[in-house]
């Protein structure tokens, strides 16, 4: 009988999806919102089918044909060694991908799951988890990844690491806000009547009703760790050459700058374009998960 | 059918008395207001009977049984409640289907599509209505559904925190006759805050003034419809009597 129900509660929640449909159609009504889309379905395309878009190797060199400008035979011109930039672009978004949904996957959770079980307990639980979460966001995130990659080792890894272990405490802070503002709800007095323990009311009651804030933040800070991660490889503590990160790529560009603009103008636009889709989006998703504009619809 | 027995029921705050040594019992299948003014600790016994707030002393028994001491499983079974506000007790993300499930799957019923189906045409809605969200219904439909998840565990006992005081006057007598019919039905010993004395004439058998943390008197219906020798004696219970009847009229 258990399991029945069990698997009953399954199908039930099958109907969440649906607003995924409504959300995505919302933003792309938006020319804002849209255009990030735009850019952020490019670039998973660009990931996803990087083999077949770049035209050369993004690590083959060709060091008779260094500083080429753009042209017919390399589009954005090619690096110091001769390497192509447009593949080495094309292949960064899987770096860039990678970097940005493992920091995600890895913050939202932590993320979440201090704010609310600090604000739904309160008391001396709130006060420790946020003292810890105090002291990671009274320094600047930049500085403290970099103090981790220091102490970690420089890498690709590393500096995921070194994000994430940057990025949870401003989501723990809204969720704990969130929190706060709902653990007095009636609903959630009628589920403790209901005999539903602490985990069950944190896991049903509460982070459903944080989660669209803790998304529009998780989205908008898809751009920070962008800009972070393009930090630390531009100072040689992520992406280790010959990887083609774009941080990385402006950095050994930089050299080259005053007569080889292309070397740090692409990967450049790239990252700002790119952090600017993820920007735009969080607005959107603002709107678009707003309860008033839901409650509208 | 449970009996409540409160005996000293008391909350202390430093130095305020929320509330001050509150003894009463409701009999088996009766229904019990509580009526005062804003802040006289109507809802906050409410509270302490259902455990919402547990910082009190004194002795709650139900059914003869110590409130606090029976395990979590047969509490929920034995009470539950109805909030004033049917926008803020209902959880926005939550369909009805998912509102009545709830508690079935915590408690481990059997049967869950029959007992809800049971609970929805009891409180009167269309089974339909389990798909929906409570932004789809309105505040009678939400206050509904409210009462259908507090029937859904079968408890003896519901305690109703101003269950009609936030649904306009309409609404209001169609769930007061749908609790009063309930109770008929089901024999449900209900315990009811209210402020508005006409509510209590329609519903209770009993009721209590409360004035600051205080119970003040206990009274039949009877003080309200003026039967003689029934009448409040306790100046506060007459002068709020007397004001709430000199209201009406006005009307």
């Amino acid at each position: 009988m258990q399991t029945e129900t069990l698997k009953k509660g399954r199908t039930m929640t099958v109907p969440g999806l649906a607003p995924l449909g409504r959300i995505l159609r919302f933003l792309m009504r938006q020319p804002t919102s849209a255009f990030g889309l735009g850019v952020i379905g490019l670039l998973i395309f660009g990931a996803v089918f990087a083999p077949w878009l770049a035209t050369h190797d993004p690590y083959a060199q060709d060091l008779a044909n260094t500083l080429a400008p753009p042209g017919g035979g390399h589009w954005f011109g090619t690096d110091e060694l001769g390497r192509d930039i447009w593949s080495r672009l094309v292949w960064g978004t899987r770096i860039t991908l990678t970097i940005i949904a493992l920091v995600t996957v890895v913050v939202g959770p932590i993320g979440l799951a201090v704010g609310t079980i600090a604000g739904y307990y309160g008391g001396k639980v709130d006060t420790v988890m946020m003292r810890i979460t105090d002291i990671f966001l009274s320094f600047p995130s930049l500085i403290l990844s970099l103090a981790f990659v220091a102490a970690l080792g420089p890498s690709l890894s590393n500096a995921i690491i070194a994000i994430a272990l940057t990025s949870w405490p401003p989501i723990a802070r809204l969720a704990r806000a969130e929190t706060l503002t709902f653990r007095a709800e009636d609903y959630v007095s009628a589920a403790r009547l209901q005999g539903a323990s602490d985990a069950r009311i944190i896991l049903k009651s509460i982070v459903p009703m944080c989660l669209p804030s803790v998304l529009i933040r998780l989205t908008l800070n898809m751009a920070t760790v962008i800009l972070t991660a393009a930090g630390l490889g531009f100072l040689g503590l992520g992406a280790q050459p010959p990887l083609p990160e774009w941080g990385a790529m402006i950095a050994t560009g930089r050299r080259y700058m005053i007569d080889s603009w292309w070397l740090v103008t692409f990967p450049g636009i790239a990252i700002l374009c790119v952090s600017l889709a993820f920007n735009l989006v969080g607005d959107g998703l603002r709107d678009a998960l707003d309860p008033k504009q839901m409650n509208r619809r | 059918m449970k009996d409540i027995v409160i005996r000293d029921l008391s909350i202390t705050l430093g130095e305020a008395r929320i509330l001050d040594a509150i003894s009463f019992s409701v009999q088996a299948g009766e229904c019990f207001g509580l009526v005062g003014e804003s802040g006289s600790g109507k809802s906050t016994i409410l509270r302490c009977l259902s455990l919402l707030m547990k910082q009190w002393q004194g002795e709650v028994r139900i059914g003869g049984q110590d409130v606090r001491a029976m395990p979590v499983v047969e509490r929920c079974r034995t009470m539950q409640m109805v909030f004033q506000d049917p926008y803020g007790s209902l959880h926005p993300r939550q369909s009805v289907r998912t509102v009545l499930a709830e508690p079935l799957r915590i408690h481990g019923l059997d049967d869950p599509r029959g007992r809800m189906d049971r609970a929805m045409t009891e409180v009167g809605l269309p089974l339909a209505f389990l798909d929906r969200y409570p932004h789809q219904l309105s505040g009678g439909q939400r206050q509904r559904v409210a009462i259908a998840r507090a029937l859904i565990l079968e408890p003896d006992v519901l305690l109703l925190d101003e269950p009609t005081s936030a649904l306009d006057v309409s609404v209001q007598a169609e769930i007061l006759n749908l609790l009063a019919d309930l109770r008929e039905r089901r024999g449900f010993t209900y315990v009811m805050v209210s402020h508005d004395l006409a509510v209590v004439d329609h519903m209770c058998d009993r009721f209590a003034v409360m004035q600051k943390g205080q119970l003040v008197e206990v009274l039949g219906r009877g003080a309200l419809t003026g039967v003689p020798g029934q009448g409040a004696r306790h100046p506060y219970a007459r002068e709020l009597i007397d004001a709430s009847i000199a209201y009406d009229r006005a009307m």
